[in-house]
Order: structure tokens, then sequence, then C-alpha cells
């Protein structure tokens, strides 16, 4: 059993997503930052499907009546277990009646703590993931407060140690982050000199941004005439674009339909890189190609596989 | 036909999404492809391929470019296009949900204003609405939330300028020339005038969602006992939806 000892700003059980049901206007919630929740999975000896807490911007605190096999990784939210720093991007035993204290994100924006087994919460339409705008899944539809109760699930896969992951498979959240963009389906209702300083400017994220996606602020991208399309499908990291001008991007509870031109899509890898980012930082924009983001996600599924293998064969 | 094949777009979607977009407009002849397209690529279960999303004029395709590349899922899809040409589309019978609204008084506030606007009696604007099945375009803004085509133009009334807050899960709407029902709490900005007892989504039970794009929802008026009635129905999981066939009509 856990107690929820502190709620942070904004604290969800999350997964890989409710995939399925996009159809029915069902949002697929998840992770905002897949990797370091898979890589939390990873390193306690985890199924990719297993729950995972996430905190947002200022962390939580919980206290275990057993011990347990946890990891965090993500934002560094100089995490305190019984008040010894703990080491971001570990595995780690927690102790009987053991305390763990998250503050404020010193680097990065969101935190993963995942645990040996996974947290037990209902499914709904196969996911444990939280949607706390439709009150779906996870802890009662809603985002943890003092008081709460979690259970150890059963998702855990393979025996292994706790262990402390290389440099390699840790991505650094400093300066402006550079996200990769692949084109379409509505470019063509921009200019190139509109595209022009989509790629040439900074943009910052706003205090608008949240799991439902990632207002910006910056140089306005002008359509060649009006915002609007009929509505349509809207996915993980499209760049809409509304009369405004400003860049929009969806996240992890993003509506499924959405009337906006689309000027781009992130590509799935670096969504990880925007979730790190809050309010005030900057993003730049760099304009890819599919080859090189199906490469990027042939290269991630390989870092997860070696991941893997270390965690095994230290286990 | 092989213009209309030829008139399709195939556009991308970042790396995992394929949009394939049958015309620039909303109508039912567009929207019966956007059907069909959909219910193959269930029926054929493709490997690769992660979700299939329907909407108004366009179907995207989400599917996993590590097990199937754009090149091939655009050549099986082009395959898919070419067989529906062929088909006996007559043949394919859409479900009716029909959907028992209790009209006016609390339940349906606005519905003496629309009357008013449409210079109609609260009995007529009751009429009109429930006169015909309409087509579910799609479903999207909140799960369960029906796009729906093909309301009598008698009763179009212009949307509210601001969206009210917290409108009631079954709230029954018109808004412009569109109308449907909102399946939990939302804002919104459509005139209320009735409520249903009905859930479009229950994820307790195996079929979740009530109804699918392409299928049709014919509304019902019922009385305020009977609205009860069936929300306690609904409450306990006795209640059984009433579907027919839009050919057995």
């Amino acid at each position: 059993m856990i107690t929820t000892l502190q709620s942070g700003s904004f604290t969800t059980i999350q997964d890989q997503g409710r995939w399925g049901y996009q159809a029915y206007g069902m949002p697929i919630a998840g992770a905002m930052d897949q990797y370091a929740c898979q890589v939390a999975n990873l390193l306690v000896g985890n199924q990719m499907n297993a729950s995972v807490i996430e905190m947002t911007g200022m962390g939580a605190a919980f206290k275990f009546d057993e011990e347990q096999m946890v990891a965090v990784c993500g934002g560094d939210m100089q995490g305190l277990l019984n008040n010894i720093p703990i080491v971001n991007w570990s595995s780690f035993l927690i102790p009987r009646r053991g305390e763990i204290r998250f503050s404020a994100a010193v680097s990065g924006y969101r935190t993963y703590m995942a645990i040996r087994g996974g947290f037990d919460v209902p499914m709904v339409l196969e996911s444990r993931s939280t949607c706390t705008p439709l009150k779906v899944g996870g802890y009662e539809g809603r985002m943890l407060r003092q008081g709460d109760v979690l259970h150890v699930g059963q998702d855990s896969d393979y025996k292994m140690q706790p262990g402390v992951l290389t440099a390699p498979y840790i991505p650094q959240y400093t300066g402006p982050i550079e996200l990769r963009v692949i084109l379409g389906p509505q470019d063509d209702m921009f200019s190139q000199g509109a595209l022009d300083t989509f790629f040439g400017s900074l943009y910052k994220v706003t205090d608008q941004s949240d799991r439902t996606g990632y207002r910006l602020k910056g140089p306005k991208v002008k359509h060649i005439g009006k915002a609007d399309i009929i509505s349509e499908a809207v996915w993980l990291g499209a760049i809409q674009v509304p009369a405004d001008g400003m860049p929009f991007i969806m996240t992890a509870d993003h509506q499924t339909t959405r009337g906006f031109a689309k000027l781009g899509s992130v590509i799935r890898v670096d969504l990880a890189k925007m979730a790190q980012t809050g309010p005030g930082d900057s993003i730049r924009f760099i304009c890819s190609t599919e080859e090189e983001a199906v490469q990027a996600l042939r290269d991630e599924r390989e870092m997860y596989s070696k991941i893997r293998n270390v965690c095994k064969k230290e286990g | 036909m092989n213009e209309q094949i030829n008139t399709v777009r195939m556009l991308v979607a970042g790396e995992h999404g394929l949009v394939i977009e049958f015309g620039a407009v909303i109508s039912p002849q567009i929207n019966v492809q956007v059907q069909q397209l959909t219910r193959l690529l269930h029926l054929k279960n493709k490997n690769g391929i992660l979700e299939v999303m329907p909407t108004y004029r366009s179907v995207t395709v989400y599917f996993d470019p590590l097990v199937i590349t754009r090149q091939e899922l655009s050549c099986f899809i082009q395959d898919i296009l070419c067989e529906l040409q062929q088909e006996d589309v007559e043949g394919l019978s859409p479900r009716v949900v029909h959907v028992p609204v209790c009209y006016g008084g609390v339940l349906g506030p606005d519905l003496e204003y629309v009357a008013r606007f449409a210079s109609l009696s609260p009995q007529e604007v009751i009429d009109f609405h429930t006169s015909k099945p309409y087509l579910i375009y799609m479903l999207g803004f909140i799960p369960g939330f029906p796009y729906l085509g093909g309301m009598p133009s008698q009763i179009a009334v212009p949307r509210q300028e601001k969206p009210r807050d917290r409108i009631p899960g079954g709230s029954v709407g018109i808004g412009g020339n569109q109308t449907g029902f909102y399946p939990i709490e939302s804002s919104g900005e459509w005139w209320l005038i009735g409520r249903t007892p009905i859930k479009a989504f229950n994820f307790k039970r195996d079929d979740s969602f009530l109804f699918a794009a392409g299928d049709y929802l014919l509304f019902e008026e019922i009385s305020i006992d009977v609205y009860f009635e069936i929300r306690r129905a609904v409450e306990a999981g006795t209640y059984i939806p009433h579907v027919t066939y839009l050919y057995e009509r």
C-alpha cells in the first residue's frame, strides 16, 4: 500500500495510452513523455503497459508500507528517499515505511515513478491512464490528492536488480529544444514565407499548455486564406494553426477531431522532449523527413531492447 | 466512378498517420465512401494498422511505420478503393439507433425559444425533429458525441454566441443546421430542446459505445414519466436500446 502524502501540482496515473477508441471520440491519454515512462518500467522489470505515476512541475510525496522496487525517470525533481537524495534515471528499493519526496523540477518538467508490478487501478477501455478532462481512468479519473491510497499491480515481467541507467540513454533537457516536424496535411494553406517564419523563429511555451495541448507564442504563422477546415482527425504531435497564427500542438489528452489547418506534425520520438518543457521554455522547429522520423523510432525501439537486456543481465 | 477514385487524395499525418480525403465538402455521398473504406479496413484487419478514424470527408489511418510502410499501406488502400467501386453498396443497411427524448419543460428549456425563432409551435418543432433518421457523419469533441446531418432546415437556429457551461449529459440541442446530444456534461453553444435518458457509452459493457460513425440516430418523443422509467432502467443496466435498420423502414 502506498499513501499519497502530498499531491504535487498535477500528479496522475498514466501508461501507454488508451488506443483504439478515437473513432468514438475517446482521447488516448497516456504518459506525455513515453520514453521516460517506458524506461522507468524497464528499470523495474515491468511490462511495457504497466502504469506509472506522472508528476508535473512540482512533485508529490508518498509513503510505502512495504518494501518496493521503484524507478524514477524524466525531469529531475530532486527526489529524496528518507531524506537522502536519489539518483534520477535509476531503480532502487524503498524500504518498509519508507518515504519518497519530490520537489520542483530543476531540469525537465515531468517526472515518472514506476513501481515493480505497476499501480493497480481499474482498466477502462484497456488502459489505466487518466484522462482528467473526461474524468476517465486512473485513480477515479482525477489527479492524485493527499491521502489517496494506491496498490501494487501484477504487471511485472522479468526478474531484476536495482541499477543506474548509463549516460547514452539519458536525455539532456537544457537550452532551447529542437523539435523535428514533418509537413502536412494542410501545409498548402500556408505560404513559403509563413513556413520560413515557423522554422526560423523561437516559440515560447505559454501557460495555456497542458496535457491536452501546447499553445505556443512567437512570430505569427499567417494562413494564405482562412484558418478553418472541415473538422477532421487530429493526432499526437499535430501542429494546428488557428486564426491567431499561433502554433497549437496536440498532446496526450487532445480531442480526437478539430477544425483548424494543420501545418505539420512533431515526430513521435520528439514529443518526449516537448513534454519536458514547461511555460516560458523555448522551442525551435526543424523541418524533417519521414525517413528521419521512422529511423528515430527504430533507434528508440533498439534503445528499449538494449536497456531491457542490460537490466536482465544485472538481474 | 473512375473519376471519383482519381479525386481521392492521400495526405501525410505525421509518420504514424495517413489521411485519405474523399472531397472538400460535407455530403452524405462523400461520407458513405468514408464509411465504406472504414468498414473494409476493419474487416481486413491488416497488420500494422493501429486505428481507423472516419470523419466527415476523410479517413485517417494510424499505423506503425516499423510494421507497414506508407508505401505498402497506400497500395493496400488503393486496392480497397478499387474493390469498393465494384461492390454492391445498396445491400448495406445502416443501423438506426432510436433515441428517446423528453422535449421541453425543465429538460428542454430552449424549446419555446426555438419555436418562436422558427415561427412554429413547440409541438411542430418536435415533429420536425423526430421526422427522420439523421446520419452520424462522425464522433468527436467528447466521447460519443455525434456529428449529425440532415436536420430539417425549418428548425435551424443560429448557435448561441457564448458557450454555456455545465450542460447536463443527455441534453439534446440544435445549433445552426446541426443537432445532436451531449453524452456527458459539457460546455456548448446549442439551444437545448430536450433530454434523453440513454447513455452514448458505458465502459462496463463489452460494446462500450451505443453507436458509431455511419449509423443513424432517430429521435423519438417520450413523456416525462417514460423518461424517468428509462433512466432507472439505464442506471440498473437493464435498458435495451431500440435498434432497427435503415432499409426496413
